[in-house]
This record gives structure tokens, C-alpha cells and sequence, in this order.
């Protein structure tokens, strides 16, 4: 900042930072809650908001003596219970009661004193004594109400049923290895096809070259919604309907006007010399491209991949016009989690697992290849 | 049967994908070289001319047929079928599609929306943008910040519809409101914390708002009123249109400020945010200001850097506080950029039809035109008004289509 040039660091640079970490984590707090919520079980997620999750929480829970008739001890002429009242889950307790009118009324280690001699007295491990005559300790156990701390708690139940263990809509494996299937050609397909395209708009010369580069550019822009009408009515007529060519098919097309641009942009940007040496020493176009163009163009093709990657596996719309029919077998990931939305609307664990598992792909992407699409986002747009 | 395993249907496609266009390629090259123009016998000098005359197109070919067929063709097709009728056997209607359209509230509504969208999505993201690009510029953990603020855009429409559906999420009163808004909201009694942060907040961040649009719209005054001899002629409707766009602007916000003060707000109750007409549009347009400002930052980012280090260090010298350094010289700088990341972000608005569709599917006045064309398209089984919605669509990107494309050439010279 300017206050480093006049060489004294200003409350301006603290503003800076504290600005910056707002900044960051109001950005990071809506993914945050997604994540954390598809650790959560049902119960959990509609009982307190995820936030409460990641501390520990105050629960009023109930449980119940041991039964008397099995576990009772005589001691003296009076009868005594003993045991826990946790029987897996520990908790620790802060307040406890014997009434659901009163249930904080007594402390742990504290003794409650219930009518005609019977008392309970209940530690804050959970460890009871209860005791009383036999009239008293007879039927079910006594009712205890406590207030405990819970400790966060997270499960990966939630990503067993989404992945493996649902059933119908709420396995997501097959959509995930449809989505999968839809991406992959057509992200390889169209920049095989636009790099010959753009090899020939960059390095070769022939009439109407500007006109064409002037074309795709106006190309980048056409919303694709204009073609869904006309092309669905195309495949339907030659015979392809819809389904997976369909899909790639599209995706090739759609993808081709960027991927032409930013190819085109960076490989005139190769130095001339070594195409002119290459030709002078006799190759042919296809040879300097494939031996000379392909390799030294591979941060473009990086950068190209990665978009159109992230483009085809966060469709919805191509894939519901041109892929998914009435079966719905081909259903892709957004897909469901729309039909999900609509069906489970209030199941948040199901929707946010679900979510999750369709984004975890494209951020791991994101992550290992960040430099590049920066470098395409850099490419497409600035001048 | 090869089309009940995707996966290896998958593979063979991509391996047949690849293969026959290597192939194409390979052997296109091959026949012209050796068998239509040999590069040998007495016309060998001839031929090699006519070979490289022609190999061009045989490198372009599969990709104008792609744009042709899946791009152009569409749009000549569509603008012809939103002339027909599909109930009369695609019969010429002339404007009837059109003109039924007009008579609907619903498509009134979504160009409503639209253009709220395109007003406030383009701006939020791009000052956003620019802010975070700014302040990231000189700071030890700058790219880490930049990196986090970036990674929305990886995320699809439809996942960031549900992550922020769990943040709208409403529960009924007596239970714990799970989702952030409705949290915070109660939170808000109507005591002093709802006045600062509710209404003076507010209305100071509307006022700077228009006062900013106010500062702007006076360079243009001034400059139209200076009348610069060798001012271009076609700039002049371009700049009243800024202007009274610009008015339009303070007069809204201005409203909208005096409104913070005259409405009730309804305290201590938990609100279902999709469902409240009017600003239902602004809670979705967050997620797209959420997703889209890491794509502005990044690039004006890299603007900013490329702002040569002099100009900074002159106007430090002569006294330029941060503030004047930022707006007066680099602004000023990389207006250029600005322009491309708002026209950019634009044009994915226009198209923007996931997050609609995913949250409220157009219901409670949230309509939008692409949304607006799905649902005549696949639910009204009506191609006419479908391709007419999609023609308005086409219409509206058009000036910025005119835009890149003058650009670009003015680029190739």
C-alpha cells in the first residue's frame, strides 16, 4: 500500500488485513456450512443450526434408571439401585432433575429427595444411586432429565447412504458415473478439433481469415438457449434422440467458440522462427503442428480443459434438454439434486451430502489446477 | 449391448472421438498432398500453391461445421420458428407469438427481473472485485485470500442454490432456526443494534451509492456541455443514455433509502426469504454475486498489477492519499478491463437460469427470461413463444455481440 512507499505502516494496513479476513470468511461461511452440515445427522440439523455444531452443546435428554425388579439390592430394610445412567454414549452433566417440571433442579453429586424417604443422588459421570423402600423401587426406573454438554459429534453415515447404501433418488453413484461419462469426451473432443481450427486462424494464411476470427468471437457470445429448440427438433429427426452423443455432441459445439479463441490467442503468440525454421527444413503443416504447436500450446489446452471440464460437469440445462429422457437412467448429478430440492426439500442431510459430493470434483480440480484457469480466465477476457 | 455400459460406451467414444479426428487430419493432408496436388512432376510448383490454398479449410472444417450446425444455424431456425405455431403444423403466424407474449404478465415479470439482475449482479460483482483485488494486492497472504474468494466459481449453479437454500432455510416458530439468515434475523428486536445495522447502515450505503452515480453522471454533464470540437458524433446518445440511466439510479436509491425509514419491519419473526415478492430476487442474485466476484477479481487483479509502478509513486509523491491513488490513477487505468469483466458477467446474467430454476423454479415473482423459455419450452410444450423468448434473449446480448466483435477487429489491424 502506499503507506509501505512512505515507509511507516498505518492503522490502514491493519484496516487492510481485517477487511480482507471479513471479506474471506463471509466468501467461505455458505460452502462451510454445507460441508459441516453433511456430517450432521437428521436430527442433529434440525435441532440447532450447524454453526452450534462445531462447539460443544447444551442437550436436555432423558433416560431411565435400571429396572428395580432386576437390579435392586436390599440394604437394610430399604432397597438400592445403582449404576449408570449412560449406557454407551457418555455425556457430562451440568444440571439434573427427577421432574420434567423441574428438569435442572439439582446439581451433579447433589441428592434429590423424593417423597416418603426415596432419593436419588446422581454423579456427573452418570453414576446413580436410587433408594428407597419396596413399594418404591418396584416397576420401571426412575425418570432422570439432565442437562449435559455434548461434545461435537460428526458422522459419514450421510456420504454412505449418497454413495453406496441409498436407494432410488437418494443414491447419487450413478448419476456421479453419469456425470463422469458425459464430462470426459466432451472435454477431450473439442480441443482436438479446435486446435487444428485454431492452429490454421493463428499460422496459416489463406482469405476470409479475419472474418472467420471476427465470427468466433461473435460466437462466444450466442446464449445457447437459441439452440436448444432447433437441435433437440435435429436429433430427434436424424435419429441420435436423446442420450449420450446427443450430450456430447452439444457440449463439442457449445465448448468450440471458446476453445478456438483461446487457442488461437496463444499460439500466435509462439515465436515465428521456429515455425519458419521448421518449414524451411522441410515439414509439413501437420507435422509442425502436431511435433511443434500441440506440446508448446499445452498450458492453452490446460487452461481450455479445465473450463470446458468444470462447464460440462456443472450443467443442468444441456444435460436436461439434450440427455436426460423419460426413464430418467441417464439422470445427471445437478439433475438430482434439483429433483432432490423438490422431493426432500427439508432433508438436509440427504441435500447437502448429495451437494457435496457433486462440488467435491470440481473444487479438487480447482485446487490442482487453479494457476491455469487463471491463466484461461486471463486470456478469454482481458486484451 | 455397448449402450447399457455408459462408462465403456464412454471410452470408445473418446478413443473413436479422438481417433477419427487424427484420422480426419492425417489422411485429409495425406490424399491432398499425394494424390490431388503432388507435390511432384512438372506442375510441382502449381500444385504445392493450390495444396496450401486448400489445406486451411481441410484444419478448419470440423469446427465451422460444429459452429455452423450447433450455432448459427439455431439461431436462423429459432428466430423462424418463433414465426410458426406448433398446434397448426408449424404453420407462418407473423408476430402472434410475440404479440401473446406481450399480453403475459409472467414474461413482463421475468424482463422485470432481468433487468434488476442486470443492473445490480454486474455491479455488485465487479466493485467486489475490484475491492478485493485492491486490498489483496500488496498483502503477505493475498493469493491464499484470493484463492479462497475465488473457489465459488468452481461451484455449480445447483450446488450453490442448495448451499444457499440452507442459508434462507425457514423453520416454524417455536423450533431453533437452522438457517444463518433467519438466526440472525432474530437477533433483531428493533433497539439500537436494528437501527444502526437495519436502517442508518443502510440508508448510508444507498446515499454513498448514489452520490458515487451522482459524481458520475456530472463527468458526463461535463463533458457533453464542454462540446469538444473533434468529439465523436455516434457517443453522444451513448452518453445521454448514461446519464438518465444514472438519474434513474440516485432516484431509486435515494427512494429506497427514505423507504429503510417508512417500512414496519416485521421484528422478531422468522421470515421465508424465497417467498417475499420483490426481494426474493435480491437473495437469489447473491448467489451469483458470491459465485461471479472471484471471476472479477482475478482478472482486474492482474489489471492492477499491470498498472505501471511510476504512475503510483508520482502521485504519492505529490501528496495523493490511498483513496485518490485508487480511484484518480488506477481506475482511470484499467477502465478498459472493467468494461470487459462487466460485459462479461453481463452476458451470464442474461443467460442466468440454474439458480432460478433450482430455488424457486420462477414461483413468488422471481421469474426470469431464460427460466421464463425452459418452462413454454418443456412444461407448456409451446415451441412459438419458446423461440420468441429466446429471441429476446438473443436481442438483448446482441449490442455486447456488435461490441466484441468491433473490438476484436479493431484489434487484428
Amino acid at each position: 500500500m502506499a503507506a509501505n512507499i512512505a515507509g511507516k505502516k498505518s492503522g490502514l494496513t491493519w484496516a487492510v488485513h481485517i477487511t480482507v479476513a471479513l471479506l474471506v470468511l463471509l466468501w467461505l461461511f455458505p460452502t462451510v456450512g454445507l460441508f459441516v452440515s453433511s456430517f450432521r445427522t437428521a436430527d442433529q440439523i434440525s435441532s440447532s443450526g450447524w454453526w452450534a455444531a462445531l462447539m460443544p452443546s447444551e442437550q436436555n435428554e432423558v433416560y431411565r434408571t435400571g429396572d428395580p425388579d432386576d437390579d435392586r439390592v436390599a440394604d437394610g430394610d430399604m432397597f438400592v439401585v445403582t449404576g449408570n445412567i449412560f449406557e454407551d454414549a457418555p455425556r457430562e452433566i451440568r444440571a439434573w432433575g427427577v421432574s420434567s417440571k423441574a428438569v435442572a433442579a439439582y446439581q451433579p453429586g447433589e441428592t434429590a429427595d423424593m417423597k416418603d424417604g426415596e432419593s436419588l443422588s446422581l454423579q456427573a459421570d452418570g453414576s446413580y444411586v436410587w433408594r428407597g423402600n419396596d413399594k418404591q423401587l418396584s416397576g420401571r426406573g426412575q425418570r432422570v432429565f439432565i442437562t449435559a454438554t455434548v461434545p461435537p459429534e460428526f458422522t459419514a453415515d450421510n456420504y454412505r447412504t449418497i454413495l453406496f447404501s441409498g436407494t432410488g433418488q437418494d443414491n447419487m453413484a450413478k448419476a456421479f458415473f453419469n456425470t463422469l461419462t458425459v464430462t470426459i469426451p466432451a472435454t477431450i473432443i473439442p480441443i482436438v478439433v479446435a486446435a487444428f481450427a485454431a492452429y490454421a486462424l493463428a499460422w496459416m494464411e489463406f482469405p476470409g481469415r479475419a472474418l472467420l476470427i471476427a465470427a468466433v468471437v461473435g460466437f462466444l457470445v450466442v446464449p445457447l438457449q437459441l439452440a436448444l429448440i432447433p437441435l433437440l427438433r435435429l436429433h430427434l429427426a436424424i435419429g441420435i434422440g436423446k442420450g449420450y452423443m446427443g450430450v456430447w455432441l452439444a457440449h463439442t459445439a457449445f465448448g468450440m467458440p471458446l476453445a478456438v479463441y483461446l487457442l488461437r490467442n496463444y499460439m500466435v503468440g509462439l515465436p515465428r522462427d521456429i515455425i519458419e525454421n521448421a518449414k524451411v527444413d522441410g515439414a509439413t503443416d501437420f507435422q509442425i503442428f502436431t511435433r511443434i504447436i500441440l506440446p508448446l500450446s499445452f498450458p492453452a489446452l490446460a487452461s481450455f480443459a479445465i473450463f470446458q471440464f468444470l462447464w460440462t460437469w456443472n450443467d443442468l440445462l444441456v444435460a436436461k434438454v439434450f440427455l436426460i429422457d423419460a426413464t430418467g437412467s441417464t439422470t445427471v448429478m445437478t439433475n438430482q439434486i434439483v429433483e432432490l430440492l423438490g422431493t426432500r426439500g427439508g432433508n438436509w442431510e440427504i441435500l447437502a451430502t448429495a451437494a457435496f459430493v457433486s462440488i467435491a470434483v470440481p473444487l479438487a480440480v480447482f485446487f490442482a489446477m487453479q494457476r491455469y484457469l487463471v491463466r484461461g480466465l486471463l486470456a478469454g477476457s482481458v486484451k | 449391448m455397448l449402450t447399457d455400459n455408459p462408462a465403456l460406451l464412454g471410452l470408445v467414444t473418446i478413443t473413436l472421438g479422438v481417433g477419427v479426428c487424427l484420422g480426419y487430419f492425417y489422411f485429409s493432408n495425406l490424399v491432398l498432398d499425394t494424390f490431388i496436388f503432388p507435390a511432384k512432376g512438372p506442375k510441382a510448383g502449381r500444385n504445392i500453391n493450390r495444396a496450401n490454398m486448400i489445406r486451411p479449410w481441410l484444419f478448419l472444417f470440423p469446427a465451422l461445421f460444429a459452429l455452423a450446425l450447433y450455432l448459427a444455424y439455431p439461431v436462423f431456425e429459432t428466430l423462424r420458428l418463433s414465426l410458426t405455431d406448433r398446434d397448426q403444423g408449424g404453420a407462418f403466424v407473423g408476430l402472434a407469438n410475440y404479440r401473446q407474449m406481450m399480453n403475459e404478465a409472467k414474461f413482463w415479470e421475468a424482463v422485470r427481473n432481468n433487468m434488476l439482475w442486470l443492473i445490480v449482479v454486474p455491479a455488485v460483482s465487479t466493485a467486489f472485485g475490484l475491492l478485493v483485488a485492491q486490498l489483496t494486492d500488496r498483502i503477505r497472504w493475498g493469493n491464499l485470500a484470493k484463492s479462497l474468494i475465488f473457489m465459488p466459481m468452481a461451484i455449480s449453479f445447483v450446488g450453490a442454490s442448495v448451499i444457499f437454500k440452507l442459508i434462507y432455510d425457514t423453520r416454524p416458530e417455536e423450533q431453533n432456526q437452522i438457517g444463518v439468515l433467519n438466526a440472525v434475523w432474530l437477533k433483531f428486536d428493533g433497539g439500537t443494534g436494528s437501527v444502526v445495522f437495519l436502517q442508518i447502515l443502510p440508508s448510508v450505503l444507498l446515499l454513498g451509492f448514489a452520490a458515487v452515480t451522482a459524481y458520475v453522471v456530472w463527468t458526463f454533464v461535463r463533458d457533453l456541455a464542454a462540446g469538444e470540437r473533434n468529439r465523436k458524433l455516434w457517443l453522444i446518445p451513448l452518453q445521454l443514455l448514461a446519464v438518465a440511466g444514472g438519474l434513474w439510479l440516485i432516484w431509486m436509491s435515494v427512494g429506497s433509502a427514505a423507504g429503510v425509514w417508512l417500512t414496519d419491519l416485521p421484528y422478531g419473526k422468522a421470515q421465508t426469504w424465497l417467498t417475499l415478492p420483490f426481494y426474493n430476487n435480491f437473495f437469489l442474485m447473491v448467489v451469483l454475486v458470491w459465485i461471479q466476484t472471484g471471476f472479477a477479481m482475478v482478472i482486474l487483479s492482474a489489471a492492477l498489477r499491470g498498472i505501471p509502478e511510476e504512475t503510483v509513486e508520482a502521485a504519492i509523491v505529490d501528496g495523493a492519499n490511498p483513496f485518490q491513488v485508487f480511484f484518480k490513477i488506477k481506475v482511470p487505468q484499467i477502465i478498459g478491463t472493467i468494461i470487459v469483466v462487466w460485459t462479461t458477467i453481463t452476458l451470464t446474467v442474461l443467460k442466468i437460469f440454474d439458480i432460478v430454476f433450482a430455488m424457486t423454479n420462477g414461483q413468488w415473482e422471481t421469474q426470469v427470461l431464460a427460466n421464463y423459455m425452459y418452462d413454454k419450452l418443456f412444461r407448456a410444450n409451446d415451441w412459438g413463444i419458446g423461440s420468441a423468448s429466446a429471441i429476446i434473449i438473443m436481442f438483448l446480448v446482441t449490442p455486447i455481440l456488435v461490441w466484441n466483435v468491433y473490438n476484436a477487429r479493431k484489434e487484428m489491424r
